[in-house]
């Protein structure tokens, strides 16, 4: 069988399993594929563009889009001119338990270059650096950045709470976000070599007279092939794979990863027909170790199936979990197609991806539940959460510590997933995207748009909270009750209600059980022109139940 | 473990309870403080059930409860719209009487399960619908926002930490419901709102006509139906609802194409099927009836007609459902509106937002009659003239917590705005042999217990009045309904008769009012300032 006829027969394969393994009933028959889309360009689409890339769709981004074109739009949320943030700082009080307390670094300066391995001082510097990553994300650029950098983290699965050591965690965040619209397979070379990686998949214990096969393993499994029908690698592989990367150890005084020639294994690695009979030769010295690791990265993305592993757990994470026989061929294929024909620039397939028709098919908007970060990351962004100046990074990092916790207490713990294949949401069949909603966290959800809807989150003395009359003041004509009901749906939910139920809401929330348009109206009026403490919480008052229903119907879990 | 025993755990002295924010007399307490000891007495043992309507809009009050006493000044400031003195419905011998279109809350009157509340209000009325219904919601003062409501803060203290282990062996049902889409100001308490509501969209039990937007068939459709069912199984309640739903098979015929009866019949239905739930909140709108409130041509006919042959209709079938049902004796309900209308009609057979109305109190153990006297109209209204206050709301609110859900009078104070506690009445509302001890009917203030002399006066008057010792008060009011000036207030060792002089130096002529209050008797006395 020659090489075409081989991936033909894996093809047809693959489809068959496919069909047989997705056991979700879906209604979904979606044959449009990755033609540049070419339809309405209106507010519905930027929504769903922004909502997938971003957390949350912050009217003003959309008003920016509007005068773009779809293609433009896609360029620039994919291109970020922006600067990356800067580090972490030492928000926490110098330890005085630990034996080693950082008392050299000041607070409000940044700890992730100062060496220090004592326990205490690394555990609070894990928590310093999630409640800085959160604060990132809700200060998020115009960019899908931080999203796709949760993607990454996510993907290589790491749990801080075993690398244990805070720098380490934000080297490796670090490494992720550099490379994070960057070129694919530099990143795994990159992180093949990090130090959190080899501690966490044990590559630092990988020695040629017995070789770990941990990282090797998930190498193949979880970060470049993954365990579809397309992916034949065999056990032998993942030895011969360890053997490779055998030599690979942390330097514990400087934080950084080196290669120890003496330990790393010399002989030839031969691989199976999945590689094509690979024979990676056995080098020796100091740069032994890079290059076999290029000669395995090289016969790793040499085969059809690592772009389209990857690009599969894009479009699951950016667009819908059911992936059926059409979608494999009409846009996972191009998709990967594109990733290899750029030498896996990241940019390529999610550029044909979030141009595509396919992105933009009806029967892909709103279908897609919302992760916990999208739910409370993203609605502080949509309504417009306002917070101190960085300056004040006390009062910010205790902010951003509530939004953390919220989002641990509805199920995602940032760069913590429950082991390393990630947050099951992504990869758990048959329920995918459903596992975030349960009858714990469903209400937990609830609670936290309740909260902020009523009395937000107080820290030193300012308030966090969803400020309703000025978020309803972005639009044209707040002042009658259709039109802010129906401006306020475009942005809370993806879906539109019934007329029915928006007559019902609006009259027994914003008339108040009157009957005319022009109760709300004539207290809306007032309070424009006379701006008493009285009349804001009239209105107010109103926007908080509307708000707060809206907050907790089932809708407002997806996007 | 008993909740007792969890309070007594979880309350470190000097914590703040969730109870206890918003401004309210109760801050914070440790556990020895007498507030943390009252909690930890358990649940207060009643079966006790309130039903609250909100009438929406601002009912006229004068066309409801109509002065029979003093028509001629009644007709002479509302010609246009007011009801032929041989067509209203009197109510016994006191001098009032009903709206011709309110048979069945005579017939309830006739059957000693009525009570009229006359010229209830609160001092500086407010006449916008949304900031006066938040007023009546919150039992806030006129000039304070508060953000929880009166049944909620009331709950949140019997039921501490919910929605946090509920439902529970004690409390297995919704605290209040809510018939209709939303929980209101009402319910909510100082921390979540109490209530649940039944005619959510994501709800599990939709008893009227749903809105419910369907699914389509698409994976959006496929996604939104299972976080629905997921909403369904997390609501708490759905099953003790419908249970309680189902078990009623049999109810009286209430009236159709009548919303008002509609929710009603939820709620007997609820309450006969077992749930311990101890408010329940139904809505009838339509009662701003600035223009066309009657028919020109038969003033006892039109939309104002309508409406409260509505609300009659429904509240007498809902009381001969109770008794139907056998659960009379656990229920009262209470109407409200956020105002009643000026005295004064306006030229297009209407009238506009006013002062202080009516409430009506039904139940078999409510104790029949008309509290308070036929409100002083002018005998040439004015544009600007309102009813005066007689009774303030709260002291309806505080007597039902107090009598009907027999809280003790401390912690009803404790859910009230600190400087409006000494001014709040236990009234007569409810019939003797109640659990909790009913209040001793005042005696006849025919009479005279308040007067003026000079009178009319031009600068100052010196006002006489008897109080029976006690807590006193004298309010000054102005024709708008605002309270301009607390002349008195002290308490009294004993009866006594005594003066104090009203100075109205600076004050427009025109009539303004005395307001006696000393205990449950209260007097609303006109006085007039000439040049």
């Amino acid at each position: 069988m020659d090489r075409r006829d081989f991936l033909t027969a894996k093809r047809r394969k693959k489809e068959r399993i496919i069909s047989h393994t997705s056991t979700t009933e879906s209604p979904r028959r979606i044959t449009s594929g990755v033609n540049p889309y070419a339809g309405p360009w209106t507010e519905n689409e930027i929504i769903h563009l922004l909502k997938r890339t971003m957390f949350g769709a912050k009217k003003a981004d959309v008003d920016y889009f509007k005068t773009r074109t779809v293609s433009q739009a896609v360029d620039e949320l994919l291109n970020p001119t922006a600067p990356q943030p800067g580090p972490p700082v030492k928000e926490y009080a110098t330890s005085t338990t630990a034996t080693t307390p950082d008392s050299n670094i000041a607070q409000g300066t940044t700890w992730v270059n100062d060496i220090n391995s004592d326990g205490t001082v690394q555990s609070q510097r894990r928590a310093s650096y999630k409640k800085w990553w959160t604060g990132m994300l809700i200060n998020q650029d115009r960019s899908i950045r931080e999203k796709l950098l949760m993607f990454w983290v996510d993907h290589f699965g790491n749990e801080t709470i075993d690398v244990g050591l805070g720098n380490w965690v934000y080297m490796q965040h670090n490494l992720l976000r550099q490379y994070v619209l960057g070129n694919f397979r530099q990143m795994v070379d990159a992180i093949t070599k990090d130090v959190a990686m080899l501690r966490y998949l044990n590559g630092y214990l990988n020695v040629a007279s017995a070789p770990d096969e941990n990282y090797a393993r998930e190498l193949m499994e979880l970060f470049t092939l993954g365990k579809g029908s397309g992916s034949q690698y065999t056990e032998n592989d993942v030895k011969e794979a360890a053997k490779v990367l055998t030599g690979w150890q942390i330097n514990g005084t400087t934080y950084t990863s080196v290669f120890n020639a003496s330990r790393h294994s010399t002989v030839n690695k031969t691989f199976s027909a999945f590689f094509n009979n690979t024979v990676i030769t056995g080098r020796t010295g100091a740069t032994a170790g890079q290059l076999e690791l290029n000669d395995l990265l090289n016969m790793i993305f040499a085969t059809q199936e690592s772009a389209k592993f990857i690009c599969r757990k894009f479009y699951r994470f950016f667009v819908y979990y059911a992936i059926d026989a059409a979608t494999e061929t009409n846009v996972i294929e191009p998709m990967a197609t594109a990733f290899r024909n750029s030498g896996y620039d990241i940019k390529a397939p999610l550029a044909l991806l979030f141009k595509s028709e396919h992105f933009f098919d009806v029967l892909n908007q709103n279908c897609y539940i919302k992760n916990p970060a999208d739910h409370i990351i993203g609605s502080l962004r949509e309504m417009n959460a306002t917070f101190p100046p960085l300056t004040d990074w006390d009062t910010n990092y205790g902010m951003w510590n509530f939004f953390y916790a919220s989002m641990v207490n509805t199920g995602q713990n940032l760069h913590d997933p429950p082991n390393v294949s990630g947050m099951p949401a992504y990869y758990q069949e048959p329920s995918y995207h459903e596992i975030w909603i349960n009858s714990d966290s469903l209400p937990k959800r609830n609670q936290f748009t309740d909260t902020m809807v009523n009395t937000g989150f107080t820290r030193n003395g300012q308030r966090v909270i969803f400020n309703l009359v000025p978020w309803v003041q972005q639009f044209s004509n707040p002042g009658n009750p259709n039109d802010l009901i129906d401006d306020a749906l475009k942005y809370v939910f993806r879906n539109q209600l019934s007329y029915e139920s928006k007559k019902a809401i609006k009259t027994q929330i914003l008339l108040s059980n009157q009957l005319y348009d022009y109760y709300w109206t004539n207290a809306w009026t007032a309070y424009m022109a006379n701006p008493t403490t009285a009349n804001f919480n009239t209105v107010n008052n109103r926007l908080r139940q509307l708000f707060q229903y809206f907050f907790n119907l089932s809708e407002y879990q997806l996007s | 473990m008993k909740r007792k025993e969890f309070l007594q755990k979880a309350i470190p002295a000097g914590v703040m309870l969730p109870a206890m924010i918003n401004g309210y007399s109760v801050k914070a307490f440790g556990a020895d403080s007498p507030l943390v000891q009252a909690l930890m007495r358990g649940y207060t043992d009643t079966d006790h059930v309130l039903v609250i309507v909100q009438l929406a809009g601002g009912n006229d009050g004068l066309n409801t409860v109509i002065p029979i006493s003093t028509y001629s000044n009644y007709f002479n400031a509302r010609t246009n719209v007011a009801i032929p003195q041989n067509r209203i419905l009197p109510l016994g011998s006191s001098g009032a009487g009903l709206h011709p279109s309110m048979t069945g809350m005579n017939n309830l009157f006739s059957n000693g399960m009525l009570k009229v509340i006359q010229a209830v209000g609160y001092p500086q009325p407010n006449f916008s619908h949304f900031r006066a219904t938040d007023i009546w919601m919150s039992a806030s003062n006129s000039n304070q926002e508060v953000f929880s409501g009166w049944a909620g803060r009331y709950l949140n203290y019997e039921y501490p930490n919910f929605p946090t282990g509920y439902p529970n062996v004690n409390a297995p049902d919704p605290l209040a419901i809510q018939i209709g889409s939303t929980t209101t100001l009402t319910t909510q308490g100082p921390v979540v709102n109490m209530a649940m509501s039944i005619t959510n969209p994501t709800s599990f039990y939709n008893l009227l006509n749903g809105t419910t937007d369907p699914v389509p068939n698409t994976p959006a459709g496929k996604e939104l139906q299972f976080i629905r069912i997921v909403n369904q199984q997390t609501q708490k309640y759905s099953t003790v609802i419908r249970n309680a739903a189902n078990a009623v098979t049999q109810q009286v015929t209430y009236p159709t194409n009548n919303s008002l009866a509609d929710q009603l019949k939820i709620v007997a239905r609820l309450i006969k099927g077992g749930l311990k739930t101890r408010v329940y909140m139904v809505s009838f709108g339509g009662f701003d009836t600035h223009s066309v409130q009657v028919n020109a041509a038969d003033t006892t006919t039109g939309a104002h007609a309508n409406l409260l042959q509505r609300v009659s209709d429904a509240i007498k079938a809902f009381q001969d459902d109770l008794q139907f049902l056998q659960v009379q004796d656990r229920v009262i309900g209470m109407t409200y509106s956020e105002f009643g209308r000026r005295i004064k009609s306006n030229s297009s057979t209407g009238t506009d937002h006013g002062a202080a109305a009516p409430m009506f109190l039904f139940g078999s153990k409510i104790e029949n009659g008309v509290l308070g006297n036929n409100p002083t109209i002018p005998a040439n209204a004015t544009v600007n003239d309102n009813v005066p206050m007689q009774y303030d709301f709260r002291s309806v609110y505080s007597t039902i917590l107090e009598k009907w859900f027999c809280l003790d009078k401390t912690v009803v104070d404790g859910l009230y705005p600190p400087n409006i506690n000494a001014q709040l009445q236990s009234l007569p509302l409810f019939k003797s042999g109640l659990v909790c001890n009913a209040v001793t009917p005042p005696p006849p203030v025919s009479d005279k217990i308040i007067w003026n002399y000079p009178h009319p006066f031009s600068n100052s008057t010196e006002i006489t009045f008897k109080t029976q010792g006690g807590h006193t008060l004298i309010q000054i009011i102005d024709t708008l309904g605002r309270v301009i000036a607390t002349l008195l207030e002290k308490d009294y060792t004993s009866a006594t008769t005594d003066k104090i002089t009203f100075n109205s130096e600076g004050l427009p002529t025109g009539v303004y009012y005395a307001r006696l209050q000393n205990g449950v008797i209260q007097k609303v006395w006109p006085m007039l300032k000439v040049r």
